[in-house]
């Protein structure tokens, strides 16, 4: 007998459904992926279930094998509900720091877990939650307990979570894309953490992930998800294997293809466009107790890092969340305050209005987020228009809107496509095509330089392929550079030329590509390509 | 690399959006549709713009010179020019009172006549010739009745209408106007800048208004304009703090970075990039604002304080209402008027707060076209 089944499972916000009549089915100790992109329904899946999906109205069958008997958890009263929650399903959430109440200690948080499901006492309540906290490896389990969110890494606040989760050693454990927000050494060791909990427990694990590299480590059998239905599904080896639906293969090939100018060495060796010599950079902070109040500390957030870059070339710069490597990107763009030097085309930053106005021409940036790197109140024409109001001022309206739809059409933005292009405004385009909205913003002042701050990390991993397919052609046609920062070795993989390997503010490894990744020297490096293939 | 060069097609992962929708609203048409979408705000913003300008053209509804005299052949116009008594066949070089059963008789007489407004009293037109006691209770002549000193009640609130709306106006208009600026210097330059103009922030707050009014009321005397620089003197520290907030949330967003990059100066960052996606705040509170202009204006006419003696005001006779208790109709239709008007602009607060909520935001603009068509 199946643990969980699910027939007909529809879901619907204000009359809109997003999930649309899917059926699948989990077994005792199974360990299920449900795979799809952002919008796909597969988080409010996993919600219905527990009925904590808000204003949804669902319909369909959720049996859930309970003490030998079936219960239908869409049918059940809100009552009977709140006893299978945390109790029988469990639920780990993908950012552990707001999934935590930063009010109370983690030991606290645990303890009210068992309190109300098991009736402990807090005596009791105490060891138990020290003995959960070990059995998820976390180290100083009683000292742990007694600290607050914000004063552990994200791993450990995920550790604390799934000690949370299976506090009332549950049948089922949803685990909404808990690596997600998370750095990928630290992903791998959460990856094994579950694995590990799900065998002692015996319990099932219904997975939430767009990353398919871990249901390839993690699950047994994987369900796809497209657009609120489940495409195709079966044993992860034979999914894989041989995927029936083109969704599934789309998803499968999404990997980003390498598809650059190799760099040339010797004589024909490309003119080098930047050249960066020892560059620190260090933030003002302020010192705890009474040195606090003679002076202020310094918190050295990128030191020493030398690099160059040359024409059509990538250097890929990689690490972790805290790393410096944006703010490198930032100190790079001449919007940070640094020391040592830096040399663009032969020139510094701040060597005079005139001459930094000519050095932005030259380098130019694209920044993560597409939704917040667009102003929501200016129109396409606007955004992208806007470089050439400084730079060209010459141009008349006319001209200039030729340009600015001469570039949208480079990156593959046409008219015929979105009539009245010109004046949408961003809202009206979805992630990939406001990167390339973005990317167009960038190129219209001829750049030699761009600066990729993670440039597809927001973005679906199908959607990503096309807009590295996208840079990639750019840099062939305009020759142009890029200091590509990034935390994904794929990336790096299919992008760069050169790499920096970055660490707590220090490069610790650089050299070409290839050799970078197929043979690391550095231990953190090895980490790092470990854990991204 | 072919699936690259036609992604835009299978990037647009909602087909159906920019493929079919050809008008491209701004997030400011939006919010106009969403608010009209609030019936009861919107329709308390026509019924506010209408009793707004009505009042604006006061001297047209009630007034105690007609608005056009036929005087044995001649044409005058007495409400934009003054004549004397003499032209119409009195005594005295002094103004015409066209109210003087003399004058009255004068111009009813056969060949002449006088078009009046529809309610023959200005503002401080005294009743002379009323037929009972001061203050007078609702005739036919006076309408709403007179106040204790014989003006007519129905002239009273159309013009001191007037007076609270456009102090309102005017003071909400200062007060958004240095609140946006204060804020906006705090917020975009941040640091010590911030720093500084918190803590005289601080310092010009804990001065205490009212007695500053009382003393400069003392010294000067009062009119609209010294209450109007007092009031906006204070007035714009609440609003530069919510200016503030949203400049320091802004001016760290990519946007704004990719504009410096872009090499854009400061003052540009500001106007288009910063400010306008600032102003949430700003249009929110207006209505909010323009009612507490209106209530400080009242109270402290109430209190004495504000407008000079003479002009019309609600808080005036608010405090005659209170003088005279008996008189209920003072009393009554200055409250039904003050009342009226400040539901209507909460009404169109509330509406134009709904409008602007970004949680309400994100709903699909197609179904806000239908719902305003």
């Amino acid at each position: 007998m199946k643990l969980l089944e699910v027939r007909g499972l529809r879901v619907a916000f204000d009359g809109k459904e997003v999930v649309k009549g899917i059926d699948f089915s989990i077994a005792r100790g199974e360990k299920l992926a449900l795979v799809g992109e952002s919008g796909s329904g597969k988080t409010v899946t996993a919600l219905s279930l527990l009925r904590l999906a808000m204003n949804a109205r669902c319909s369909g069958a959720a049996n859930f094998e309970r003490d030998g008997a079936s219960t239908d958890l869409l049918a059940i009263p809100e009552q009977e509900m709140r006893a299978i929650r945390g109790q029988d399903i469990a639920m780990i959430f993908q950012e552990p720091m707001t999934a935590l109440n930063p009010l109370f200690t983690i030991g606290e948080q645990i303890a009210e877990v068992l309190q109300l499901k098991q009736g402990l006492d807090a005596a009791r309540c105490a060891g138990a939650t020290v003995a959960l906290l070990q059995s998820t490896g976390i180290a100083e389990a009683v000292r742990r307990a007694k600290s607050f969110p914000h004063q552990l890494s994200g791993g450990q606040r995920q550790r604390a979570m799934i000690a949370m989760a299976l506090a009332c050693k549950p049948k089922l454990l949803l685990a909404d894309e808990p690596t997600t927000a998370l750095d990928v050494t630290v992903r791998a060791q959460i990856l094994e953490l579950l694995a590990d909990l799900q065998k002692e427990y015996g319990m099932a694990v219904l997975m939430i992930t767009h990353d398919l590299n871990l249901v390839r480590k993690f699950a047994d059998r994987v369900a796809v998800m497209e657009d609120g239905h489940i495409v195709e599904h079966g044993p992860v080896a034979e999914v894989f294997a041989s995927a029936q639906h083109t969704y599934t293969r789309k998803l499968i090939d999404s990997r980003p293809v390498r598809n650059v100018v190799e760099a040339i060495a010797g004589a024909d060796a490309p003119a080098r466009l930047m050249d960066a010599e020892a560059i620190g950079v260090s933030y003002p902070v302020s010192l705890p107790g009474l040195r606090g109040w003679f002076g202020k500390g310094a918190f050295v957030a990128v030191r020493d890092a030398s690099f160059s870059i040359a024409a059509g070339q990538t250097l890929g710069v990689i690490g972790e969340s805290g790393s410096g490597k944006s703010t490198l990107a930032l100190a790079a763009l001449g919007l940070q305050a640094f020391t040592g030097a830096l040399e663009l085309d032969g020139q510094r930053w701040g060597s005079g209005a005139a001459s930094d106005k000519a050095l932005r021409r030259s380098v130019q940036v694209v920044f993560q987020d597409p939704f917040s790197s667009l102003s929501p109140r200016m129109t396409v024409e606007e955004i992208v228009g806007e470089g050439l109001l400084v730079h060209r001022p010459g141009l008349d309206a006319s001209m200039r809107q030729q340009s600015v739809l001469q570039i949208l059409g480079e990156v593959g933005l046409e008219e015929l496509q979105f009539p009245n292009l010109l004046s949408r405004y961003p809202h009206e385009f979805s992630g990939g095509q406001r990167q390339r909205i973005a990317i167009a913003r960038a190129l219209i002042v001829s750049p030699q330089l761009l600066v990729l701050d993670e440039p597809t990390s927001a973005l679906d991993v199908t959607i990503q392929k096309q807009v590295l397919d996208l840079l990639q052609r750019l840099q062939r046609e305009r020759g142009l550079g890029y200091l590509l920062i990034t935390h994904d070795v794929d990336v790096i993989r299919a992008m760069a030329h050169q790499v920096l390997v970055m660490k707590d503010g220090a490069i610790v490894e650089a050299g070409d590509v290839r050799a970078v990744l197929d043979a690391p020297q550095h231990a953190y490096t090895r980490t790092l390509v470990a854990a991204g293939s | 690399m072919a699936a690259a060069e036609k992604s835009p097609a299978t990037d647009a992962r909602d087909k159906a959006g920019p493929a079919v929708r050809v008008a491209s609203l701004s997030p400011a048409r939006r919010a106009w549709l969403r608010f009209r979408r609030n019936r009861l705000g919107y329709w308390s913003l026509l019924a506010f713009c209408t009793l707004l300008l009505l009042s604006l053209f006061a001297e047209v509804i009630s007034n105690d010179r007609p608005l056009m005299v036929r005087y044995e052949g001649k044409t005058y116009f007495p409400m934009v020019k003054e004549y004397s008594e003499r032209t119409f066949g009195g005594d005295f070089e002094t103004a015409t009172d066209y109210l003087d059963p003399f004058i009255r008789e004068r111009l009813a007489r056969p060949g002449n006549w006088a078009l009046f407004a529809p309610n023959p009293y200005g503002p401080k037109t005294l009743n002379y010739f009323a037929s009972e006691p001061n203050p007078s209770p609702p005739t036919r002549a006076n309408l709403l009745g007179t106040d204790d000193r014989g003006r007519d009640m129905l002239a009273q609130l159309i013009y001191g209408f007037r007076v609270s709306v456009l102090f309102a106006l005017a003071l909400t208009a200062t007060g958004v106007l240095l609140g946006v600026l204060a804020g906006a210097l705090q917020g975009f330059f941040g640091g010590r800048t911030d720093l500084a103009f918190q803590r005289f922030i601080e310092v010009w707050g804990s001065m205490p208004e009212l007695y500053l009014l009382i003393i400069f009321s003392a010294i000067f005397s009062p009119s609209l304009i010294l209450l109007l620089l007092l009031l906006s003197l204070f007035g714009w520290m609440g609003l530069s703090d919510y200016v503030r907030a949203e400049f320091l949330r802004n001016r760290q967003l990519d946007y704004v970075r990719a504009a410096r990059a872009l090499g854009v100066g400061n003052w540009q960052i500001i106007t288009r990039h910063v400010l306008p996606n600032s102003l949430t705040p700003v249009v929110t509170f207006l209505p909010f604002r323009m009612s507490g202009a209106i209530l400080a204006l009242t109270s402290l006419d109430f209190l004495g304080l504000g407008v000079p003696p003479g002009t019309p005001s609600l808080g005036e006779l608010l405090s005659q209402g209170k003088n005279n208790i008996d008189a209920w109709w003072i009393s009554i239709s200055t409250f039904v008027v003050l009342v009226l008007t400040l539901l209507l602009l909460t009404f169109m607060g509330d509406a134009l707060r709904d409008a602007l909520d970004p949680r309400k935001a994100d709903q699909d603009p197609a179904h806000d076209a239908k719902a305003a068509a």
